[in-house]
């Protein structure tokens, strides 16, 4: 059954396979994301929460199954569609930054912009305040091996939210942090992805991380399984 | 927590009186619980025939009589032998958890369904914490830590025991 635009899922995945080579990753993985909610997929490793997150963010194809976003069938569109649509809708933020070494933070935050074709001026101005708001303002002008690693999956977190996404999928965000820096990661990603109306697939193997978000589902052996507690 | 030498412990910064004790003790100590006034009188009696305190004043006015109370050297020695006397690490080698997991596999339930719903209760507390913490000072931030600290522990023993139910299934059944 085919998502609704209007009052429906922003995001969903029905019974989705995904296999490498012999290896079943995802076996009928299902999972539902409402506008503006935080949703941790936990799980051991290996047992398909990082391929689901791919599938939800349009970078892996499913080999059955769909998924939906805003109602439309993501995982028949066309490379290009999918690639647009990560650029304007979806924001990431992965363990490891993965930030261009060779620009600064502020370049950087503002490159997502700079590819939707907003002129520097505007795009920089733009990742400043983000970067304000996330509290690296003092990194602007360091290239990312500049900073701490904490400062880093900040400035990833500005430029995950500086175009303003419906989606932010983050992957064990504060897998390489300290648990200082990682709360802090967290408290300001949550925050401004709530202040922003962004929903979050929050994807992680921490219980405490997981703690930040509003519902958890849980990935078993490419199964998704979530519980309802009775109030 | 020994309540009584927690009030030994705040009245070695300074005399005070009954309330004022209950105040510091809630203020510092007492999120979840407040002392009752019965409590910190009661305690203080103890305290005051065990020649852990005494009476450093009395205060007369419209009311009831207010006693202060001071930390005598016998208690500043109380104090200090619990401070550096370390707590009892906990083993926790009876935990109801392990009892109903293997309980469900012996009778042939779904021990699964057991830690997922476990899983999902302490995710619940540990939301309501987080939460908590999101909005408190230093001293909530900590002491919300530090049971979160605990829930995450139990919810890494529910993922490995869950990882290994087939084994356990195998050992636990007749």
């Amino acid at each position: 059954m085919s998502a609704e635009i209007d009052g429906g899922p922003l995001l969903e995945a029905v019974d989705v396979h995904k296999a490498f080579g012999p290896t079943p990753a995802l076996d009928g993985a299902a999972i539902r994301l409402w506008p503006g909610e935080v949703v941790a997929v936990m799980g051991p490793s290996g047992s398909g929460k990082s391929t689901l997150l791919h599938c939800l963010a349009g970078i892996l194809r499913p080999d059955s199954g769909t998924v939906y976003y805003r109602g439309a069938e993501l995982s028949s569109m066309s490379d290009v569609a999918r690639s647009e649509l990560r650029r304007t809708d979806f924001g990431f933020v992965f363990q490891f930054g993965q930030l261009v070494p060779e620009l600064t933070c502020l370049e950087n935050v503002a490159l997502p912009l700079r590819l939707g074709g907003q002129r520097r001026r505007e795009a920089e101005r733009a990742a400043t305040e983000w970067l304000e708001r996330l509290e690296v303002a003092d990194v602007a002008n360091k290239r990312p091996g500049e900073t701490s690693g904490g400062q880093g999956q900040r400035v990833a977190v500005a430029r995950a939210l500086v175009t303003g996404p419906k989606v932010v999928f983050a992957d064990e965000p504060t897998g390489a942090l300290d648990s200082l820096n990682g709360e802090r990661v967290m408290k300001l990603l949550v925050n401004a992805a709530k202040d922003t109306g962004a929903a979050v697939v929050l994807v992680t193997h921490e219980a405490r991380v997981a703690a930040y978000s509003d519902r958890e589902v849980v990935v078993r052996d490419g199964r998704t399984r979530q519980v309802e507690l009775a109030q | 927590m020994s309540i009584g030498l927690t009030l030994l412990g705040l009245l070695e910064t300074g005399p005070r009186h009954g309330y004022d004790l209950k105040r510091a003790y809630d203020e510092h100590f007492g999120q979840d619980r407040p002392l009752h006034y019965g409590q910190v009188y009661s305690t203080l009696s103890r305290l005051l025939r065990d020649g852990l305190v005494e009476v450093d004043g009395v205060e007369v006015g419209e009311g009831p009589e207010r006693k202060r109370y001071a930390i005598t050297s016998a208690g500043v020695t109380d104090v200090h032998d619990w401070l550096i006397t370390p707590e009892r690490p906990e083993p926790y080698l009876h935990s109801t958890l392990y009892t109903k997991v293997v309980l469900a596999l012996m009778s042939g339930r779904s021990a699964a369904e057991v830690l997922d719903v476990q899983r999902a209760s302490h995710l619940e507390t540990m939301r309501g914490l987080t939460r908590r913490k999101l909005t408190g000072d230093l001293a909530d931030q900590l002491i919300c830590d530090h049971a979160l600290f605990h829930l995450e522990a139990d919810l890494r023993w529910l993922e490995l025991t869950a990882a290994r139910l087939d084994q356990l299934a195998k050992e636990v059944r007749p």
